[in-house]
């Protein structure tokens, strides 16, 4: 009993060490980051832009005095939707960790985690956890200024309590899916020394199928089914969607429920390439 | 150089150190070089050009989304899917060429500053400035040159083709067009040495590129977007102020919207652009050289 606990307590106590070794490392250059953070919006001033000239010229159902709509969005809502795709790119964008993975083992400093008691996908979730603490401890403030500005476009206002507990817990989730998925693609750096065109188709159909970069009820069928079956979309559009309650409420729950079946594939995929990466891996010299 | 000839030097020596052509011989030396470079690694090339195409293509592929739900850009403004493809096209030919002959150079000069390597560029007998901006090329960025080109040739066959109201070009857009590329071009060449030179005075800034990245995505678009409401400060300032604005508005609009009728701002706006590039480059010059008197060796 007594050394379950101190096997426990001392595993917290690593965890905390790592977790604040990586949180005082990120707010070495605060200010850096607050002003890149409120750059990060400029582009979002053209969509703005751009997304009010192509509303002008969408034909609207013929007698109908409605608002102009797009695959049921209003101009509003698009702009709410760009929003709020950069509030959950905030939690799922992992820059450069899958690319870090693939160095770590290229360059055996894999070695490490070996004779070390520390787990290498444990310390990356903690580094990147601290990461995206101090990330929020700085970026909250452009993130709420703009917000603030853009009031206006929630048109809807906020969703009942219910909807919002499912985003949060959608955008929580999102960080976890978004990181399992981007450690699976560095260890594929065991088989393959070079993952860097990989990465790049990955990123490639992340822009696109994730919803960053158009809401994907847009995409033409099959398309538009097709991104349904695969994970992607939790990283930008499924958030965004159900705080614009495009998603009806009593599938809230099984779209949750997917996101985390999704989530535990992820996870044991991770460790079980992990195990078996490191049967494969030699380390040579110092 | 001097008026007695050096009896060291050969008949390829000082005595071409003025004129254009030795310039000109220096920018083929240049490409060479860095055309080998990049066979060296072919299928990191390849693959370079695979990628950035890739991007484009993506770019394409939302678009054509985008006017299968709206048939232009704006209400009444001209910019048809066709049309704004070419408007399109005409932004990677502008970029495609800043990325491939000023951009590695652009980065590479906040590098020789931190270094203190600009010390060599200084020593050599040329102008630093010509020295510093063509000293690589990027020739996996041509591949988007040639999507563009490809994409423009299909767009202008569609809009000169179909059954109502065909596009004509009079033949002078074969003057126009390419003169102001070159102009948007030397527009964005000027904002990329002047803040890269900037890093003279600012040791090493990297937020520098992303404020390039973001300043050009305003160049991206028909101008028309912006004019409305509090848009119309944002197409002011980058309009005359940074005037990234007429970089490919100017070109497309020219070769894309009908001869008649015109609008009355467009020729003034054609000749502002001459004469905001020919300003731009003064500017980027005078930058450039104040920066270089700033800057103190490192490391050496």
């Amino acid at each position: 009993m007594t050394a379950l606990a101190t096997e426990l307590s001392s595993r917290l106590m690593t965890w905390w060490i790592i977790l604040r070794i990586a949180l005082e490392e990120r707010l070495v250059y605060r200010g850096d980051f607050a002003l890149g953070t409120l750059m990060r919006f400029l582009p979002i001033v053209t969509q703005i832009f751009l997304w009010w000239a192509i509303f002008e010229s969408v034909p609207t159902a013929a007698g109908s005095g409605q608002t102009k709509a797009l695959v049921g969005y209003s101009f509003p809502d698009m702009v709410a939707y760009y929003l709020l795709t950069m509030l959950g790119r905030a939690f799922s964008s992992m820059p450069g960790l899958a690319s870090g993975v693939a160095r770590q083992i290229r360059e055996g400093e894999v070695k490490k985690y070996l004779t070390q008691p520390v787990d290498l996908i444990e310390f990356l979730l903690l580094g990147r956890v601290a990461h995206k603490l101090a990330y929020y401890s700085v970026a909250t403030i452009p993130f709420a200024l703009v917000f603030f500005l853009c009031r206006g476009y929630f048109s809807s206002g906020m969703p009942d309590v219910y909807t919002l507990s499912i985003f949060i817990a959608t955008l929580l989730m999102s960080f976890l899916l978004g990181f399992f998925m981007e450690v699976c693609l560095g260890l594929v750096g065991f088989w393959f020394l070079e993952v860097s065109s990989l990465l790049f188709v990955y990123m490639l159909f992340n822009f696109f199928l994730s919803g960053h970069m158009f809401p994907l009820d847009m995409l033409p069928e099959p398309w538009r089914s097709l991104v349904e079956y695969i994970p992607l979309k939790y990283l930008a559009y499924h958030p965004a969607a159900i705080f614009l309650g495009k998603i009806p409420r009593e599938q809230l729950l099984f779209e949750l429920g997917i996101e985390i079946a999704w989530l535990i594939f992820f996870v044991f995929l991770a460790r079980w390439m992990y195990a078996r990466g490191l049967k494969r891996y030699s380390g040579f010299g110092g | 150089m001097s008026a007695v000839p050096d009896p060291a030097s050969t008949s390829t020596g000082s005595a071409k150190f003025e004129g254009l052509g030795y310039y000109w011989q220096v920018i083929l030396a240049f490409a060479q070089n860095s055309l080998i470079r990049d066979m060296t690694f072919r299928t990191n090339f390849l693959l370079e050009c695979v990628s950035s195409i890739s991007w484009t293509m993506m770019n394409v592929g939302f678009y054509l989304i985008v006017f299968s739900h709206a048939n232009s850009i704006g209400a009444s403004t001209g910019w048809g899917k066709y049309e704004f493809f070419v408007f399109m096209a005409t932004t990677w030919i502008v970029n495609s060429l800043v990325e491939t002959f000023f951009m590695p150079n652009a980065e590479e000069f906040s590098e020789l500053i931190r270094t203190g390597g600009l010390d060599f560029a200084l020593l050599k007998p040329i102008d630093t400035q010509f020295l510093i901006s063509f000293r690589k090329m990027d020739w996996s960025s041509l591949s988007n040159l040639m999507m563009a080109l490809i994409l423009l040739a299909f767009s202008l066959w569609q809009l000169t083709h179909r059954p109502e109201n065909p596009l004509q070009l009079h033949f002078s857009i074969l003057f126009f067009y390419p003169l102001y590329i070159l102009c948007g071009v030397a527009i964005l060449y000027s904002l990329t040495i002047t803040l890269s030179a900037t890093s003279i005075w600012l040791g090493r800034n990297q937020t520098l590129y992303d404020f390039w990245f973001y300043i050009t995505n305003f160049s991206r678009y028909p101008m028309e977007i912006y004019q409305r409401g509090w848009g119309m400060a944002l197409w002011g300032t980058f309009t005359f102020v940074i005037p990234v604005l007429v970089v490919v508005n100017v070109p497309a609009r020219l070769l894309a919207q009908p001869l008649h009728p015109r609008a009355w701002w467009e020729w003034p706006l054609a000749g502002f652009t001459v004469v905001a590039a020919i300003l731009s480059l003064l500017a980027s010059r005078w930058v450039f050289q104040r920066a270089l008197l700033s800057y103190r060796s490192a490391s050496s």
